[in-house]
């Protein structure tokens, strides 16, 4: 049980970590759109868990929210909306696949061991910065809270909002049927 | 005592990424690729997450969230496209969209 | 008086000036003869103004020369010369007055103003007229250049000047084909001479480092050794000299084997004729021999041949005078013999006796042209004597100035010519020159019967022209009889002032022009040539003297019993049909020209189209033209081959590449979008790879 409770962080790590990976081999490896939506909503899912691990709660939450709410909703749909006329079986990946692979292979081992034996100081040397607010424990929310909203973040905070807005009015645009 | 330092994470957000690299460069399906896409952004969000951890800074955790912001908004336009691009085609292959070849 | 002697030429130059330059064109014909007679009329004035003062002047007692020198012309620098050295070269223009120049200077000037004042009648209806009396004058002015420079280089001047004129007023007649032509032939005559003489003037520079005459002669006469030593060609020093100089004489007076453009020089106007080929230029020759005595004096072999050539030249001429019909040709042979003549005197060293002949020849050969001039004129333009007949009726003046003139150069006692020619015979015969003597007798002979020839064939007898040239007949204008009178009587007191010792009778003056002369001409060695050491007796001279007379008389008999009274042509046709081949060799003038013609002119025209086609064709169109198209064959093929396989194939290489480049990049727009990300993420990866191994180092 200590063992468990000792190693939980790292357990939790490598379960969730694996997982994430697999959905997102099934991304992209499933050949019904509709699996990879599931499977990418799973590799989400795994990726949230992974942000709490790393303090990160509120970011977690938005992770959920946003991608997995409002994104792979939005997928779904389309795919829905696209696949109602049943399209004849094609090729899966395309003619350059292998390279792709090749290069793919190529680059995780490169930076995998590139990522492995970098050395790095001491991690997470500063708690309070992630969910104290003015000396106050507050909770990781209101401490991102205070740090998007201050000076710094601001203007980038509106026009990320103007972003969206625009985004928004592209969307309907495109979508529209003439 | 297993450690996972942020090296680990580093090696997980890279993985993810080579593998949203390789759906974006590898499938036909146009869905497939703004799906792999998207993973392509989440891994960059979990890279965020572990420096912001390894340096105690929040402004990792601040980037995430625009970038998450971004990835919403490009999933909704880039979506749009699609089904303008499916509308023109009548197919999800990409292939068949070839008019910047020459 | 004889500081202005540098006027003198500078007055007909003015008047060719005027005439020529400033009012060419603008003026009409009086104001042009005005100006013309005028300056002339001034120099003869002042002419006689300088003798004056120079023959009275006790600072040039004694024939001492008055010379001055107006600047330097020709500052040559140094020279080696033979007779002192290096020298200092110089050329100055200066002029000189001695006995000799002031006998030159009032012959031209006198005869010179006389023949002007003529022509403004003779000229009168001509076209050209201030052309003219342009060149007239500017012949005047080199005339005078020529006899009055102080050396040789300004007499060459004047020489030079001198055949320009002739050559301008021989050719005056343009417009026809014969008159440029005879030009033409004078000058290219006269400068086959002027070779010989220039190579003589060299000769001087490189003797005597000099050309004026007191220095050159001073020289010569210091140092006769060296001038009969020895010099070029195998003759002497002096005989080279003097060779040059003669054969350039024998260029411009006429004589054998250069005489040949004096009977076609009567192409010229009358007048002309008359100053120029009879009073002034043709006796510039004698004038540069008398001159150069002091040189002449030192060359034995070379006065022979002076003598000899005069002497052949005399009787040669006069031979074909006898069978002449243009009352011109006629006079200019005689010149020629004439000529001779005087050539005879200073090849003997009897300089003065041939300078006393130029005079009295200025004077009766002049008349006796304006005279032929004058019945020219009356007769519209006919020269030929056949022609003509009984004039003395029609033109009294003409008649008798005519006969005087020529009986004074029949050698009719007392006249001008008997006293001149008499001094060349006695010279001769004193000199034990027999032969020649006999030759001077026979052209003496020869002489009077051509010119009474001419007298009676033009003057007596019935007229044998056309009825419309029998109205025609008239006598001149006094402007153009009056020069006539002058002239006779020249012709008969000029004589006198050479009156030899034996017919003095004791009150006359014995040979004043002699003596005048004398400082000029004195001796350097012995007594002039040695040939004058004997002297003939008195009688021996009286018995010549009157052989002379004789010869003259039987001269003018003969012609008389062939044309006088009404006989005419009689004779002349008598003689063609006795001796057919003599008459036409006579007439034909020994065929001389045609002779030279197809020897000297062909030959040198055949050498001439020879050289001309070795340039044209082996030079210019072998070698040259050769050169050329090598060359530009060969420059044209490289850098055409240049231009098409480098330069163009370096251009179209260029484009060939790019044409391959782009073939190649354009399959990379394959047009498949993930081929695209593909791409971005192997650029991508690699950047990094980069980025990171610079990071690692």
């Amino acid at each position: 049980m200590n063992a468990l409770v000792e190693n939980g962080p790292a357990l939790l790590f490598y379960v969730f970590g694996a997982l994430a990976l697999v959905s997102a081999v099934g991304v992209v490896a499933l050949r019904n759109p509709m699996y990879g939506a599931i499977s990418l909503l799973t590799s989400f899912l795994s990726v949230a868990v992974l942000f709490l691990l790393r303090n990160a709660e509120f970011l977690a939450m938005v992770q959920i929210f946003v991608y997995g709410g409002g994104i792979m909703v939005l997928f779904l749909f389309v795919i829905m909306l696209i696949n109602l006329h049943r399209l004849a079986e094609v090729k899966k990946f395309s003619a350059h696949m292998p390279v792709v692979a090749l290069l793919v292979v190529l680059m995780i081992g490169v930076f995998g061991w590139f990522f492995l034996q970098t050395g790095f100081g001491p991690a997470f040397t500063q708690p309070d910065v992630f969910d104290h607010v003015g000396g106050v424990k507050m909770g990781n929310p209101e401490a991102v809270a205070m740090a998007l909203y201050s000076p710094a973040n601001l203007v980038p905070f509106e026009i990320a909002s103007i972003f969206l807005l625009i985004a928004m009015i592209g969307a309907v645009t495109l979508g529209r049927r003439q | 005592m297993l450690e996972v330092t942020t090296n680990h994470y580093l090696v997980l957000s890279f993985a993810l990424f080579a593998i949203g690299l390789f759906g974006v460069a590898a499938r036909r399906n146009m869905i497939t690729v703004l799906m792999s896409i998207e993973l392509i952004l989440n891994s960059v969000n979990l890279n965020l997450i572990a420096f912001s951890y390894q340096l105690s800074d929040l402004t990792g955790q601040i980037f995430a969230i625009f970038t998450i912001t971004v990835a919403a908004g490009e999933a909704a336009v880039g979506l749009g496209i699609l089904i303008a691009l499916f509308r023109l085609r009548e197919s999800t292959q990409l292939d068949k969209a070839t008019e910047l070849k020459g | 008086m004889k500081d202005l002697v540098w006027v003198i030429p500078i007055l007909p130059f003015l008047g060719a000036f005027l005439n020529g330059v400033l009012l060419r064109g603008r003026v009409d014909k009086k104001t042009a003869a005005i100006i013309a007679c005028a300056v002339t009329g001034l120099a003869a004035l002042l002419a006689i103004g300088v003798i004056w003062d120079y023959t009275h002047d006790a600072a040039y007692a004694g024939g001492k020369a008055f010379e001055h020198d107006y600047y330097v012309w020709m500052p040559a620098g140094p020279v080696h010369t033979l007779a002192e050295g290096v020298k200092n070269f110089n050329i100055p223009l200066g002029f000189l007055i001695d006995p000799l120049s002031c006998v030159m200077l009032f012959v031209v000037t006198f005869v010179g103003f006389l023949i002007h004042v003529y022509s403004v009648g003779y000229m009168a209806h001509e076209d050209g007229f201030q052309r003219f009396f342009t060149y007239l004058n500017l012949f005047m002015g080199a005339m005078l250049l020529l006899i009055l420079g102080n050396s040789y280089a300004v007499m060459f001047v004047g020489w030079e000047g001198v055949g320009l004129c002739s050559y301008l007023l021989i050719g005056f007649y343009f417009k026809e084909e014969f008159p440029p032509y005879a030009g033409r032939k004078a000058f290219v005559v006269n400068r086959i001479g002027d070779f010989a003489f220039v190579i003589g003037l060299g000769t001087l520079v490189a003797t005597f480092g000099s050309h004026k005459y007191t220095e050159v002669f001073s020289a010569v006469r210091a140092n006769p050794a060296m001038m009969q030593g020895a010099g070029y060609l195998g003759l002497t020093l002096a005989g080279f000299i003097a060779l040059c100089f003669f054969i350039g004489a024998t260029g411009k007076s006429a004589q054998i084997p250069l005489f040949v453009w004096l009977p076609d020089a009567m192409a010229g106007p009358t007048p002309v004729s008359a100053l120029i080929h009879a009073a002034t230029m043709v006796t510039a020759g004698v004038y540069m021999v008398a001159r150069s005595n002091a040189i002449y004096q030192l060359a034995d072999g070379v006065n022979m041949v002076v003598a000899v050539v005069g002497a052949l030249t005399a009787i040669f001429a006069a031979t074909i005078g006898l069978a002449q019909n243009d009352i011109k040709k006629v006079l200019a042979y005689s010149t020629v013999s004439q000529l001779g003549y005087m050539f005879l005197a200073a090849g003997l060293g009897a300089y003065s006796a041939a300078i006393f002949h130029v005079m009295t020849h200025a004077f009766f050969k002049a008349l006796l042209f304006l005279g032929s001039g004058s019945v020219i004129h009356a007769m519209g333009g006919e020269q030929d004597m056949r022609k003509m007949g009984g004039l003395k009726k029609h033109l009294p003046h003409t008649y008798k100035t005519f006969v005087i003139g020529a009986a004074a150069i029949a050698g009719v006692p007392g006249l001008a010519g008997f006293f001149s020619k008499d001094e060349i015979l006695h010279n001769a015969a004193a000199g034990g020159h027999w032969i020649l003597w006999a030759v001077g007798m026979v052209t003496a002979g020869l002489t009077a019967f051509y010119m009474f020839r001419a007298v009676f064939m033009t003057f007596h007898g019935p007229f044998r022209g056309t009825h419309e040239q029998e109205h025609h007949l008239h006598e001149s204008p006094p402007s153009m009889t009056g020069p006539l009178w002058i002239l006779a009587v020249g012709a008969v007191i000029a004589g006198w002032v050479g009156i030899p010792k034996i017919l003095t009778l004791g009150f006359l003056p014995e040979n004043v022009f002699g003596h005048f002369l004398e400082p000029v001409f004195a001796p350097i060695l012995a007594p002039i040539g040695e040939h004058h050491a004997h002297h003939v007796s008195a009688g021996l001279e009286i018995g010549l003297m009157l052989g002379a007379i004789a010869v003259g008389a039987i001269g003018i008999f003969l012609a008389w019993r062939a044309y006088g009274g009404e006989r005419g042509t009689a004779a002349d046709d008598a003689f063609a049909a006795r001796l057919p081949g003599a008459q036409r060799v006579l007439a034909n003038k020994y065929y001389v020209d045609e002779i030279y013609d197809a020897t000297v002119i062909r030959g040198f025209w055949a050498t001439c189209r020879g050289l001309f086609r070795f340039d044209a064709g082996f030079i210019d169109g072998f070698l040259v033209n050769g050169v050329r198209n090598v060359t530009v064959e060969v420059l044209s093929l490289s850098s055409s081959l240049f231009d098409k396989y480098v330069v163009d194939g370096l251009v179209n290489g260029v484009g060939k590449l790019m044409n391959v480049g782009s073939r190649l990049f354009r399959r990379v727009q394959t047009g498949y979008v993930s081929n695209y990300a593909l791409v971005l993420a192997a650029g991508m990866f690699a950047l990094v790879c980069v980025f990171v191994l610079m990071r690692m180092r």
